[in-house]
């Protein structure tokens, strides 16, 4: 079926074909007839060889045989040479058919088999091997056999290892070899054999390793596949780590019981209305973790008791797990205490029991504080904000005048970021060996161009920038971003086939840039007045408009945020929004969604009020890459309340509506905006109104 | 860069698979009669896409994809040949796209895959106990199609697929296996179906996907190995299903996939200019539905059947 080329049939051709078409048929049913009448003698099972020497793939030959032995041993004697004769003949069978397609399943597995019963030498599977691994060293069925033969014989992992090293080392370019080695020294490491801790020793030397492989073959991809695995390990922590809160350590909170508040002195950062009687407490991890609940994280407050609060996962799926957890306080009432500011603790890390993905325990202690007062709202503001319909205009948009801000509230921006100090040998070997690597990506790359290396460059000094800001959070400057940027227009140039990938490599720097520091940040927060007439600014925005931005990131740094403009840029998927528990106004307008399924993350919004999702792609692809990425039918994942069909119109096309009803139905919205999306015509739009009674406004126009 | 993409031969290709399925004594028929079952969803997957399914006499087919039932439940791949979950999930998929699955006794059918479910969840191809991630895949799907995924321990099955899971992001067939797109397909369409893409590091996978476009346009299987039409459906489908399939130039694997058509005689090969076969041509045809070439109706990637018959099975009211 593979790598034969394409010929226009000959007529001799054709008769030579046909008698081979006879003889194959002919081994096939006698095959077959043995088989259904258990015919296993030595006649019959010679027909099998034929067969399956002549065609590998034919598997009810191989289960023929299977019952043939097993039915030869139980009418022989239990003759120790007769048994291995037997299954001897097994595998002078397979090595037939193996000559005639060596990645045949069947043939591999029927050796399995016949190794498994215990009769036959494992050594000289271990020379066959060597063979298949001089023939071909990618033969994946060769090295899946291999595994199985080091575990039948016990071949202990660091023999293997020294395996792959010699492999390697004639011949660099064998990404199987190198494979093998990361799952060698992974359990090596794991499990901190003798002569493998500590990990940087070890490091250290696949490093010196793997640079030969890069120095030698800079455009094979094995040895830079490998030397990304090595980065992960010496960047990533070893157990997960909390790098973000909101509220923010020693931030002042001031909640408003209902409506908004007096624009006045009033910090994005740090005041935030609630009509829900209760405000969101955020915890934001480096990775995904499960288990947080009221046992491992404790908040001490005296308006709300530590042990009634639900934890939930921010994730937009089923699982347990996710890199933000929410829980909800209460705002305190406001009749018995007006403008006390009530001191708040979260302590978590103590105990056990906050675990990642990869069975890590979060086991540094963390502590942050904060206060709470609520507000007593003022009646003149009191129904403005929810009444009125919310255009996102230029017009409506005022930027902030830093200097009328009076004691910096973006003070408190600075103490988003959870400091941390532990383990200081460990991360000044991190921060040195990066250094190292930078040094030498470079140095390759003035010698050679290489796609791949301008990759890894880019990542090594990302991965810096991260571990030096991370360390000294006071320290504003990302260093290198410029150049990393510069780094991946070049890739753009040298490698188009991919410049979608460096395009959203591109988007998260840029998100960094602007959210590593006051000042870039303030730059995009604006004040917005409902109508230009009023003088009271209401809400502040985080306008990231216009930025050409292909991707969401650096969330942690914006759990704040109640107001995102996001229009005018190609976003496909807002992946990380789920995280920004404060959102409630939020404007998606011109960017590139192609469908329903990809707004999956905003279902975790509940605050969520105005949405704007004008200007896309919905409805204009048959292909939707966001399928399995939300909760529907087609992946098990909805409840028993999926009741579809009581909103679809009689003639509808089902179809068009599953998604729409999949995201939308439980929203709490009072504004969309949708005009300008494939999918959008007057039938769709009843649908929606029936989906979301909660909706004022649609598309501009008021609801009756 | 550069070069206009030329046409989808359609046409030609249908006739192709219809002379294939006539062709019974030609030596590559013979060659593969053991796996007819999969031609058949091949070949008839290939006519739905190209909207030309009513052509094939359906009753027939499914008569014959009856009588390749074994007393176990399981499904051989053609008649006499022993049952394999292989040619289980083909058989219930070529009567999905015929709307025929009522004819099937459904606990018969699914007690026979969760049979093959192993202690620590994963599944055996047949009796014989072959161990592979494609089988949890396989047994995923199949289950799910007949709404009966509840019939296996859905959980460990999970656990299994994900101990599979590789340090480059990919997955293999077995623990510590190597990383290759058509098992990358399998576990992320297993992962897809039981709503457990969370455990996919979207990231480094989609970027160890999107490295498998060559500079001809085409996709190879993993590093270092030569492109072939058949990863346009594996690699193409994993990233669309987690959603990176932008991080590819898919107007040159469109080229690419075009450029290995027969346009004399029909069908699709592996490479530009090498023999065509029914796998390829529905491997092609598959990936260019998942490109949005016009013309080809449009293909669920996880199901690998086309998205009305799934929306056939999961919305109708």
């Amino acid at each position: 079926m593979h790598g034969r080329p394409r010929k226009a049939p000959k007529p001799e051709d054709a008769a030579a074909s046909a008698a081979k078409a006879e003889k194959l048929r002919a081994l096939q049913s006698q095959l077959l007839h043995n088989h259904h009448n258990q015919i296993y003698t030595k006649e019959a099972l010679e027909i099998s060889a034929k067969l399956l020497e002549a065609n590998p793939e034919s598997y009810t030959a191989w289960n023929y045989r299977k019952l043939a032995v097993e039915h030869n041993l139980s009418h022989s004697e239990s003759d120790p040479d007769t048994v291995k004769s037997i299954f001897s003949e097994e595998l002078r069978v397979v090595e037939n058919s193996l000559k005639q397609n060596f990645k045949s399943y069947g043939a591999w597995h029927h050796r399995k088999w016949v190794l498994s019963k215990g009769h036959s030498s494992v050594d000289h599977e271990l020379q066959l091997l060597d063979r298949f691994q001089r023939a071909d060293s990618r033969n994946f069925h060769a090295w899946n056999y291999r595994r199985f033969i080091a575990a039948l014989k016990g071949i202990p992992d660091e023999e293997e290892l020294k395996y792959t090293t010699k492999l390697i080392e004639t011949n660099f370019s064998n990404y199987s070899a190198w494979h093998n080695r990361s799952v060698l020294l992974s359990h090596l490491l794991q499990n901190k054999v003798k002569g493998f801790f500590p990990k940087e020793k070890v490091l250290v030397e696949e490093y010196e390793f793997v640079h030969q492989a890069l120095f030698t073959d800079p455009d094979d991809q094995s040895g830079w596949f490998y030397h990304l695995w090595l980065l992960d390990q010496t960047v990533k922590p070893e157990t997960p780590l909390l790098v973000s809160t909101w509220p923010a350590h020693g931030s002042d909170i001031i909640v408003s019981a209902e409506g908004c508040l007096d624009g006045r002195a009033l910090s994005p950062f740090t005041s935030f209305h609630s009509d829900a009687g209760t405000f969101p407490l955020i915890l934001y991890f480096n990775e995904a973790v499960e288990g947080v609940n009221s046992s491992t994280v404790t908040v001490k407050s005296v308006f709300t008791e530590n042990k009634d609060l639900v934890w939930k996962p921010l994730a937009t799926s089923k699982s347990c797990a996710a890199q933000a957890w929410v829980t909800h306080l209460n705002v305190p009432d406001v009749k018995l205490h007006p403008s006390t500011a009530y001191p708040i603790e979260v302590n978590l890390g103590d105990s056990q029991g906050i675990i990642s993905l990869s069975g890590s325990h979060c086991s540094h202690p963390s502590r942050f504080a904060f206060t709470v007062c609520v507000q007593p709202l003022s009646s003149k503001h009191a129904e403005r904000q929810s009444v009125e319909m919310i255009l996102w205009r230029d017009v409506n948009f005022h930027f902030y005048d830093a200097h009328v801000q009076e004691s910096s509230p973006i003070a408190y921006f600075d103490r988003l970021s959870i400091k941390k100090d532990h383990e200081p040998a460990a991360s000044k070997w991190h921060a040195k060996t990066l250094v190292n690597e930078i040094a030498l990506v470079r140095q390759l790359l003035s010698e050679i161009d290489c796609k791949i290396g301008k990759l890894t460059l880019a990542r090594l000094l990302m991965a810096h920038d991260a571990m030096v800001s991370y360390m000294a959070p006071h320290s504003h400057k990302k260093v290198h971003s410029e150049e990393v940027l510069q780094l991946y227009s070049d890739l753009m140039e040298l490698d188009p086939m991919h410049s979608q990938y460096y395009k959203e490599a591109q988007s998260l720097v840029l998100l960094q840039q602007v959210t590593s520091n006051r000042e870039s940040l303030l730059k995009h927060c604006c004040h917005h007045r409902v109508s230009t007439s009023s003088s009271v600014g209401n809400s502040v925005c985080l306008r990231l408009n216009n930025l050409s931005l292909s991707r969401i990131g650096c969330v942690e740094q914006l759990l704040w945020v109640q107001m995102l403009d996001l229009s005018h840029n190609e976003l496909r998927s807002i992946d990380g929004l789920e995280a920004m528990q404060l959102l409630s106004f939020l404007n998606l307008s011109h960017n590139k969604l192609s469908s329903f399924t990809a707004l999956e993350p905003l279902r975790l919004l509940k605050l969520l009020k105005v949405l704007d999702i004008s200007y896309n792609e919905i409805g204009a692809h048959p292909v939707d890459t966001r399928r399995y990425l939300c909760s529907s039918p087609l992946s098990h994942t909805v409840g028993s309340d999926w009741n579809f069909n009581e909103f679809v119109p009689d003639d509808a096309k089902v179809t068009n509506y599953w998604e729409a009803f999949a995201i939308f139905r439980g929203f709490n919205l009072t504004q969309l905006d949708i005009v300008g999306n494939a999918i959008t015509d007057e039938k769709f739009k009843s649908f929606l109104i029936k989906v979301l009674p909660t909706l004022k406004w649609v598309d501009g126009e008021e609801l009756h | 860069m550069g070069g206009k993409i030329g046409e989808l031969e359609a046409e030609k290709h249908v006739q192709y698979i219809l002379l294939v399925e006539k062709r019974k004594d030609d030596f590559e028929s013979v060659v593969t009669e053991h796996l007819r079952m999969n031609g058949a969803y091949w070949g008839l997957t290939t006519l739905d896409l190209l909207g030309k399914l009513e052509i094939v006499d359906q009753d027939e087919v499914v008569s014959w994809v009856m009588e390749c039932q074994h007393e176990s439940g399981g499904f051989g791949g053609n008649i006499g040949h022993d049952p394999h979950i292989v040619h289980t999930l083909s058989a219930v998929q070529v009567l999905a796209l015929f709307d025929k699955l009522n004819v099937l006794d459904i606990d018969k059918i699914t007690n026979y895959i969760a049979g093959l479910q192993n202690v620590d969840g994963s599944f055996s191809g047949d009796m014989w106990g072959e161990i592979d991630t494609r089988f949890s895949y396989i047994a995923i799907c199949c289950l799910s199609l007949l709404q009966c995924l509840d019939k296996i321990n859905v959980e460990k099955a999970v656990n299994y697929i994900v101990s599979c899971k590789n340090l480059d992001g990919g997955f293999g067939c077995t623990p510590g296996a190597e990383s290759h797109a058509g098992q990358i397909f399998c576990c992320v369409g297993a992962l897809a179906l039981t709503g457990s893409l969370h455990h996919v590091d979207k990231d480094l996978l989609g970027w160890w996907l999107c490295e498998r476009q060559v500079k001809s346009g085409g996709l190879n299987g993993r590093p270092e190995k030569l492109p072939d039409v058949c990863y346009s459906w594996w690699v193409l489908s994993s990233l669309i299903m987690i959603d990176r399939a932008h991080w590819i130039d898919k107007d040159k694997l469109i080229k690419f996939i075009i450029d290995c058509q027969d346009r004399e005689n029909g069908g699709i090969s592996d490479r530009p200019d090498d023999a065509v076969d029914v796998f390829h041509t529905y491997f092609g045809v598959a990936g260019l539905s998942l490109l949005e070439y016009p013309g080809v109706k449009a293909v669920d990637p996880a199901y690998a059947l086309p998205v009305h018959v799934v929306n056939r099975i999961f919305f109708s009211r």
